[in-house]
């Protein structure tokens, strides 16, 4: 009897919110499950496998040194420009990702939304893991990269998850609001790789954070990726890339009201998902 | 105490859907798209613009309307009712996929619903990889799916396929697989919606079968199909479902499904039916009408005599022809038993009656002496040959009765129903 008990529920319009947060927990196994089809259906039929997570990074940055490093001669803070941009591009590359497969995420299991019951938070959370594991198979160039150029990693680099933490959460807010609106609107498919394409030019990936003029700085701030990219730059570098306070505190708070709108949106769409979608 | 043997509460369930009737559906240029995208965008943004919205008019439809009900634990619950009667809405509420909009359901017990085998298979992964997606998303934990691997397998009979991606399955062989995952399920409730229409006529027995087994082990079971031979196999209790609303709870399984099948919503047995509500909207047959009539052309209103002609008649409006297109009927007894299906080209093809653009009335005698006294349902067959149906029997077909009484004979030995759905007088010889 008292197993049963674990198990006995009301339903009732409006109500959810008390079994919801306990209904997360109960469900983890299944957010495992989703993360792993994901990666796994992701490496399952590419001849080439993990080598696209390598090869995507690897020709972005080239190109990245070729045109800013090598023909706009931009400035890259005493860093090797290669180093410079990749330290960028990997925490870019995996927020774009992560924010795009989240943001689609709920489309493209609407067959299970409309069939089964389940937290939908699972969702979109399982779909950021793809592109965590992306980010760890990358890091690999990173290495190399620091091999190559004799630079050896110093204290600094133990903040790293800290940054990426930041850059995961920024990508999971963003990415909830997304995905709800994405249900009932499908323009938002759209407007998914546009943010994606422009944020790159809008982050400091190709250039320094310095290179904003003062008076914009703060405004420019409010990209929570950009303290994300900072952040990175200076623990890679060993500290020797300007960062301040004020970004990080900027970014923290930015990507708190992100989450918790994107949370508070997503849970009062959340009940209507399997009508509209 | 009594608390305690409640497996399920409904009370005053509702579910409310708002329909959007939009005036122009203008999505046929790129332009009209992406101008219809960005008003929406803007529409999204701006919550004060309510002037473009109110174009479109909304219309309320309640799905299910003040419905109660309570189920005991160990009950099997055959939920029956024509297409859009909430049937389906009120297992999505149940199994929590959907809020409802007022009213309340209390649940005892671990509930797992069925509503489509496969649900979450993922083609590029094995069968042995989907076994466990498919049973995490149905509910069960590592631990379980690992307890029951061997079985499922063994129930599926995929064993020298475990290890290939699912799209490379027969169509037989994934039914086969999904359904099992879902079989060895082992909740308290279980909440099924319509599953035993898949696979062939062996595997729907062994389907049955096993849902057989998951009943005798005293699980609460809820049940909706329109396979009433299946409702009257597996349940001992049955609700009857119409335009949202309970009509009828029983335990007399038998009788609430015949009463289900001799007469309408109405609790009257018509012989017209006609398209009120404009349904069935088909560019290659809309229906109009379908109905039974007498020999001099009026629409039955009661009983016909055995020794008369009447003859069934199908209209409907053709926009679009298609060599393809079947129209026929389909003759159900009393007991649900299907007795045939007629077709209008079923003849050689130079015999084929002509069929042409505009409105169509298909007609069919039924001859005399035929079938025997008794009541009558028919059904509508109208598909494209082997592309789709446009309405099916059993389905989404209106459904209209006739009723056949005396006139059996001329012999004065065969003056009272005699036994057997048809009565037919046959030449005899004696040499």
């Amino acid at each position: 009897m008292t197993e049963n008990n674990k198990f006995e529920f009301t339903i009732e319009s409006g109500k959810a919110e008390r079994h919801y947060w306990m209904d997360l927990w109960r469900y983890r196994e299944l957010f495992y499950i989703l993360a792993w089809r994901d990666i796994a259906v992701q490496y399952k039929q590419a001849i080439m496998g993990v080598l696209w997570a390598l090869i995507r990074p690897l020709l972005t940055m080239i190109i990245f040194v070729v045109i800013f490093g090598k023909i706009a001669k931009l400035p890259s803070e005493g860093v090797p420009y290669p180093v410079f941009v990749f330290a960028a591009m990997l925490p870019w590359t995996f927020f774009a990702t992560a924010f795009a497969s989240s943001g689609n995420s709920l489309i493209g299991n609407a067959s299970l939304i409309s069939k089964v019951y389940f937290p939908r938070l699972i969702i979109p959370a399982a779909s950021i893991i793809v592109a965590l594991v992306d980010f760890i198979i990358s890091f690999t160039i990173l290495i190399a990269l620091m091999v190559w150029y004799n630079y050896l990693p110093t204290w600094h680099m133990l903040t790293l998850p800290l940054f990426l933490l930041l850059g995961f959460f920024a990508a999971f807010g963003a990415g909830l609001f997304i995905a709800a609106l994405n249900v009932k609107y499908r323009d938002f498919k759209f407007i998914i790789p546009f943010v994606v394409q422009l944020g790159l030019y809008a982050s400091p990936v190709a250039f320094s954070t310095t290179l904003v003029p003062e008076k914009y700085q703060l405004f420019y701030y409010l990209n929570p990726m950009v303290a994300v990219i900072d952040g990175f730059r200076w623990a890679i570098s060993g500290g020797n890339t300007a960062i301040n306070s004020t970004e990080i505190i900027v970014s923290v708070g930015v990507v708190c009201l992100l989450c918790l709108f994107g949370a508070i949106y997503f849970r009062k769409t959340e009940k209507t998902f399997a009508d509209v979608i | 105490m009594s608390d305690n043997d409640i497996a399920i509460k409904v009370g005053n369930l509702g579910k409310r859907y708002v329909i959007n009737h939009q005036k122009d559906k203008g999505d046929d240029n790129f332009r009209e798209v992406i101008i219809g995208g960005t008003k929406k965008i803007i529409g999204v943004f701006n919550p004060f613009k309510k002037s473009e919205k109110q174009k479109e008019t909304t219309e309320d439809f309640w799905a299910l309307n003040d419905v109660n009900f309570e189920i005991k634990k160990g009950d099997k619950v055959g939920i029956i009712g024509r297409n859009g009667a909430g049937k389906s809405t009120l297992l999505k509420v149940l199994s929590r996929i959907t809020e409802p909009t007022t009213g309340k359901i209390h649940i005892n017990g671990r509930i797992a619903s069925l509503l489509e085998v496969g649900t979450g298979f993922h083609p590029e992964l094995t069968g042995r990889e989907n076994i466990y997606l498919n049973g995490a998303i149905l509910g069960m934990s590592r631990k379980e799916i690992k307890a029951k691997f061997d079985e499922i397998v063994a129930f599926a009979e995929v064993d020298k396929f475990l290890d290939t991606p699912v799209k490379r399955y027969s169509s037989g062989m994934y039914v086969r697989l999904a359904f099992s995952v879902a079989a060895h399920l082992e909740p308290e409730i279980l909440v099924v919606d319509e599953v035993l229409a898949v696979g062939d006529v062996e595997f729907q027995k062994k389907c049955l079968g096993k849902m057989k087994d998951v009943s005798d082990q005293g699980r609460t079971v809820l049940f909706v199909s329109h396979n009433m031979n299946a409702i009257e196999q597996l349940c001992d209790h049955v609700i009857l479902m119409s335009e949202g609303k309970v009509i009828k709870k029983s335990n007399n399984v038998r009788e609430v499904i015949h009463d289900y099948l001799a007469f309408n919503e109405n609790g009257i047995s018509q012989s017209e039916w006609k398209n009120k509500d404009d349904q069935y909207k088909d560019k290659n047959f809309h229906l109009t009408s379908f109905c039974v009539k007498d020999n001099e052309g009026a629409a039955v209103t009661q009983a016909v005599r055995n020794d008369e002609v009447f003859s069934v008649e199908i209209k409907g409006y053709i926009e679009e022809l298609d060599k393809a297109l079947q129209v026929g009927y389909a003759l159900y007894d009393e007991d649900n038993n299907l007795l045939y299906w007629s077709i209008f080209n079923d003849s050689a093809e130079k015999e084929w009656p002509e069929v042409k653009k505009g409105l169509n009335v298909f007609c069919s005698d039924i001859p005399k002496r035929f079938l025997n006294e008794g009541t009558y349902r028919l059904e509508l067959i109208i598909s494209l040959y082997f592309r789709c149906w446009i309405i099916e029997p059993q389905k989404n077909s209106p459904t209209i009765f006739f009723t056949i009484q005396g006139g059996l004979s001329d012999s004065p030995y065969w003056m009272i129903r005699r036994p057997g759905t048809l009565a037919p007088e046959l030449k005899w010889s004696v040499k």
